[in-house]
């Protein structure tokens, strides 16, 4: 097994609810997850994460057996569709806690922090505190919190389902920039399939109690199964 | 969760079991060498059911008013209220004897109002327990509605929300994660009520807390002590447990703005239905603690006494909050976690008001009896028994905050890292200031005035505030006793000021 | 705060090294005996001066709280001397085994009834009465008698006697007079009761604040008002069937360490020395010579012409069943 996620035979299952899923995602790999809400798209995310717990299977992440690794130790960055500063912490501070808890900095990884703040466009706003900042601006305290981190997985959950149309393109193209420039390992959860179009890449469908393996975009869209259809309205 | 290592949290259940323990086991031992059927009569169900029964109305009568009252708190600005909330804190500071008397200089036969209100008797004592508790649980409802994000007021005044529905839709859940907790701590307090029941009620009112003092002191029968003591933890863990169950978080939405600006409340009959009810709690509250410094002015002498018993309650006082405060964190981020956790962080943070503390006291010396300690030793335990005695006040605080975070925070802090100290300073210390200033301004108040602790387990040579008032009070000086009182209120109302201006963001 | 600290730093020394200071006498008392406005320190003071000793205060509650703490401590106290346990212990102190012969000479001790008890030493005593505000009462009760059946709306404020001594007091005065009866006196006297507060504190703070004419106290309580307050407003009633007396005593404790050091003591009681500061201190009559005149005040107190105290073995068999005989008639 070579790939950057790595999950065999997982079974999931919390209050009658289950989740079965096998499959691998290669480094550099852009997918969609998409699917029916309540289907388990999160539950997925919050299984790489290390938020949630596989009753059985493996889990491997970057080649290495991660199923007793706390979420802080797995090689992962995390998007949530909000809530992802802290409301008492500047710009500055929110990023900087992706390079050290502790928020003690050298000169150096400041200059790291600065760099990355103003590369997902707030060189301004870095004594903002959030309650300062627009929907689009908090997610790019997000990512630029993703750039410092620099761990090679990212996982996304609607990420940008609360941004007008124009907005949420430019930040697809943003998400899409800092993917190509880290070869980062990106699973984007969303409800909106022409997202999931847009991004390229492939496709994860999450349904029926299944983790469905990858496929590529266009293969997906062309030729969709019963469950599939159904999502998709066709 | 991820929680391979025991996490350190678990110390705090542990030290409060520990002290527990040897509080129980001596007396328990003693019990065995004593001999005698651990016995309970018929009397016994009858103080049962009257301390259920009063403090039952207790509860009602300080914790329902609370409810409108804080929210009225909430939404009105006013002149004073920054004073006014302030206030809210020196009751529970203040010695039983002393707000008994102070009540009783207004509402007795020869009081201020004329002796028309029946205040030896059940109103008396439910009226000294609500002046206790009403402004204590309005502190704590009103914190807990100060953490609503502004986001949802300002959704609300965008929708023109009716006053009920702006009560069942923002406040209400808000305070409904708090409620539960409050209802326990203000029952097991008024169930644990002795100078205000028997001065109010006579031997009529015996309460089971009364029962126990009397077959530790008169009879000196520890086993019917340890067996009333029993009853008294089943009926009072049954509660706080069967509480912690209805003290389920809620779900919580965004917060970007720190603070809770809002709009409601503006309507002519809200704005007179809010004065109405800040003008009765006011008058409630007030007037006992202006009789208080009326007479504690005129009678206040500065001698080195006064001096002393300040410093020596500042130094247990000051360890003792900071300590509290310290395992009340503890515990109630293991109450966070639901489940098992949950309820063993729930029953050890409200041991202080379930075992009663003449038992404990009785226990402690017992087991540190052949260490032969002197004023140190007799400092140590008055703060460990002023610790337990606090906890559930610090835990209730610290829970309502916990309860505004929000499953994302803690995701985030967990992706990020973020743990033990350093989660604490820098995530969740800074986003739960006002609470954790709640926490310590309430140990530190209830430790301050604490005369249980140091009565039962003093020294010599260690005077303390309240000690002070109790040996004035015992050599025919209670005037001296309100000066002395004033100073404590004085103290009190000046941290509970400053808890209140560090807390605004 | 500095204070603190020396006392505090003291302490620590003293726990370190015990063996620093003089011969050590553990003297086990009452709070207030050893409070800012009790005799405690002049009183160590006094005797230090006496021998090559250093006297330390463990303090208790109160007599019964006293009592409590030897039985809790058993045959492992650290106390030698026992100073504060009330005539009505007696009884039940010698019970406990851990009270040695005073081997003090008795004879002179001035207490009404005289003294006899070869355990304890009594220091100073005292008469229980009514004591009532002399200006909203004109026509005070002049028997027990009289304010069991006198105007229920001219009220009195008690004691409980299951937490306060004088409110035990009251019921084996009670007891004396009415005997059998006294379920009966205590139903008459029921409604003029306006309440029973846990502590003589309480009960007198509520006194002086006007809530009730009368309050139940000692016959010395008026002479405070006017050593200390110069006025003679507060007097104590005198009942014509006689007055229920308390006296406090002190005992050693047969494992002392300091045997010899613990008995000069308890003889050090009826010295002078220790006797003069009683009467405005401890507000009692001091048991022993006295150097100094009693205050011009006390002249003007009451004199029982009765004295009425239970033996102690009898309070010790009976005490429970008396209790449970007010509690029935008052708890209702």
């Amino acid at each position: 097994m070579s790939g950057m996620i790595d999950i065999q035979n997982g079974h999931y299952e919390r209050e009658g609810f289950e989740l079965r899923m096998s499959f691998s995602v290669p480094r550099g790999a852009m997918v969609s997850v998409i699917g029916p809400s309540g289907a388990g798209k999160s539950t997925l995310l919050n299984i790489i994460a290390g938020f949630d717990q596989l009753k059985s299977g493996s889990i491997d992440l970057n080649g290495k057996d991660v199923s007793a690794a706390p979420p802080a130790a797995r090689p992962v960055s995390f998007v949530f569709q909000d809530n992802n500063s802290f409301a008492h912490l500047s710009v500055r501070d929110n990023v900087a806690l992706g390079i050290a808890p502790s928020l003690r900095l050298s000169a150096a990884n400041d200059a790291v922090v600065m760099a990355a703040i103003s590369r997902v466009g707030l060189g301004d706003l870095a004594d903002r505190k959030p309650g300062a900042l627009s929907g689009g601006e908090l997610q790019r305290v997000a990512l630029a919190r993703v750039l410092v981190r620099q761990r090679p997985i990212l996982l996304l959950d609607e990420p940008f389902a609360a941004l007008g149309p124009g907005l949420r393109k430019d930040m697809m193209r943003l998400l899409q920039e800092l993917q190509a420039e880290q070869n980062l390992t990106v699973l984007m959860v969303t409800h909106q399939p022409d997202d999931a179009r847009a991004m390229g890449g492939d496709i994860m469908f999450v349904g029926d109690g299944q983790v469905r393996a990858p496929v590529a975009a266009a293969a997906f869209f062309k030729n969709p199964d019963q469950a599939i259809a159904t999502y998709l309205g066709n | 969760m991820n929680n391979r290592i025991p996490s350190p949290l678990w110390l705090a259940p542990l030290v409060v079991a520990t002290a527990a323990a040897l509080g129980l086991m001596p007396l328990i031992f003693f019990a065995l060498k004593q001999g005698g059927a651990i016995s309970l009569d018929a009397r016994v169900l009858h103080v049962a059911r009257f301390t259920l029964w009063q403090a039952g109305l207790s509860t009602l009568l300080s914790v329902f008013p609370a409810i409108p009252l804080a929210r009225a708190l909430a939404r009105q600005q006013f002149r004073g209220r920054m004073i006014l909330l302030s206030l809210f804190a020196v009751p529970m500071s203040l010695p039983a004897v002393v707000a008994v008397l102070a009540v009783v200089s207004l509402y007795g036969v020869s009081g201020l109002l004329g002796g028309w209100f029946p205040v030896y008797g059940l109103p008396g004592i439910l009226l000294v327990h609500a002046f206790f508790n009403l402004p204590l649980a309005a502190i704590m409802l009103h914190r807990a509605l100060a953490a609503v994000p502004t986001e949802n007021y300002r959704l609300a005044a965008q929708l023109d929300l009716t006053d009920t529905s702006m009560f069942r839709h923002v406040d209400w859940p808000a305070m409904r994660t708090a409620l539960p907790r409050i209802i326990a701590l203000v029952f097991l307090l008024c169930a644990a009520s002795f100078v205000t029941v028997l001065t109010l009620g006579g031997p009529a009112a015996t309460t089971l807390e009364v029962a126990i003092y009397q077959s530790l002191r008169t009879d000196f029968d520890i086993g019917r002590a340890l067996s009333l003591s029993a009853v008294q933890v089943v009926l009072s863990l049954g509660l706080v447990l069967l509480l912690g169950k209805l003290a389920s978080p809620v779900e919580v939405s965004q917060r970007l703005r720190l603070g809770a600006e809002r709009f409601d409340g503006q309507r002519l009959t809200q704005r007179v239905l809010d004065v109405v009810l800040l003008l009765l709690a006011a008058l409630l509250v007030l007037p006992p603690l202006a009789s208080l410094a009326l007479t504690g002015l005129s009678k206040l002498a500065v001698t080195a006494d006064l001096g002393q018993a300040f410093a020596t309650s500042l130094a247990i006082a000051v360890p003792s909050a900071l300590a509290t405060t310290a395992l009340a964190w503890c515990l109630a981020v293991l109450q966070r976690r639901g489940g098992l956790s949950a309820r063993i962080a729930i029953a050890t943070s409200f041991a202080g008001l379930v075992l009663p503390p003449a038992v404990m006291a009785t226990g402690w010396y017992f087991a540190v009896q052949p260490l032969q300690g002197g004023v140190l030793l007799a400092a140590l335990l008055i703060t460990s028994l002023n610790i337990l005695m606090g906890l559930p006040f610090a835990v209730s605080a610290l829970s309502s905050g916990l309860a505004s975070l929000g499953e994302t925070h803690d995701k985030l802090c967990q992706l990020l890292g973020l743990s033990g100290l350093d989660r604490l300073r820098i995530a969740d210390g800074p986003a739960l200031r006002p609470f954790v200033l709640q926490a310590l301004l309430l140990a530190f108040a209830l430790s301050f005035g604490d005369l249980t602790a140091v009565t039962l387990l003093g020294a010599q040579g260690l005077v303390t505030l309240p000690s002070l008032i109790a040996d004035q009070m015992g050599h025919f000086q209670s005037r001296q006793a309100e000066g002395t009182a004033l100073v404590l209120a004085a103290l009190c109302l000046a941290a509970s000021w400053a808890a209140q201006r560090l807390g605004q963001h | 705060m500095k204070r603190i600290l020396a006392t505090l730093a003291f302490a620590a020394v003293a726990l370190a090294n015990p063996a620093l200071a003089a011969t050590p006498l553990t003297i086990y008392t009452y709070d207030s005996f050893v409070s800012d406005y009790g005799p405690g320190a002049k009183i160590k003071a006094a005797f230090e001066k006496t021998c090559d000793c250093t006297v330390n205060y463990v303090t208790a509650g109160d007599g019964v709280a006293l009592l409590n703490k030897i039985k809790l401590e058993g045959a492992g106290t650290k106390a030698d001397v026992v100073l504060g346990l009330d005539s009505n212990l007696v009884t039940e102190a010698e019970a406990t085994g851990r009270f040695g012969l005073s081997k003090v000479d008795t004879s002179k001790v001035k207490v009404p009834n005289g003294w006899t008890d070869k355990y304890f030493v009594p220091y100073d005593w005292g008469h229980f009465a009514v004591v009532y505000d002399s200006e909203k009462m004109k026509d005070p009760p002049k028997s027990l008698d009289e304010l069991v059946n006198g105007d229920p709306s001219q009220k009195i404020i008690l004691e409980d006697p299951r937490t306060s001594t004088p409110g035990l007091g009251f019921l084996l005065w009670m007891k004396s007079v009415y005997g059998p009866k006294a379920g009966e006196a205590w139903a008459k006297l029921k409604p003029r009761i306006l309440t029973t507060a846990p502590s003589w504190d309480a009960a007198y703070g509520l006194f002086t604040k006007g809530e009730a004419p009368m309050v139940l106290s000692y016959t010395t309580s008026p002479a405070y008002h006017m050593e200390v307050e110069k006025t003679e407003r507060y007097k104590a009633a005198e009942f014509s069937e006689g007055h229920y007396m308390q006296v406090e005593v002190a005992g050693v404790i047969a494992s002392a360490t300091q045997q010899e050091l613990a008995r000069k003591f308890l003889a050090f009681m009826l010295t002078p020395d220790f006797q003069d500061e009683i009467p405005t201190t401890n507000w009692m009559f001091p048991a022993g010579e006295t150097k100094a005149d009693l205050p011009a005040s006390f002249a003007k107190l009451v004199k029982p012409a009765k004295t009425f105290i239970y033996p102690s073995e009898e309070v010790n068999a009976s005490h429970k069943a008396w209790l449970d005989e007010w509690l029935a008639v008052v708890g209702e």
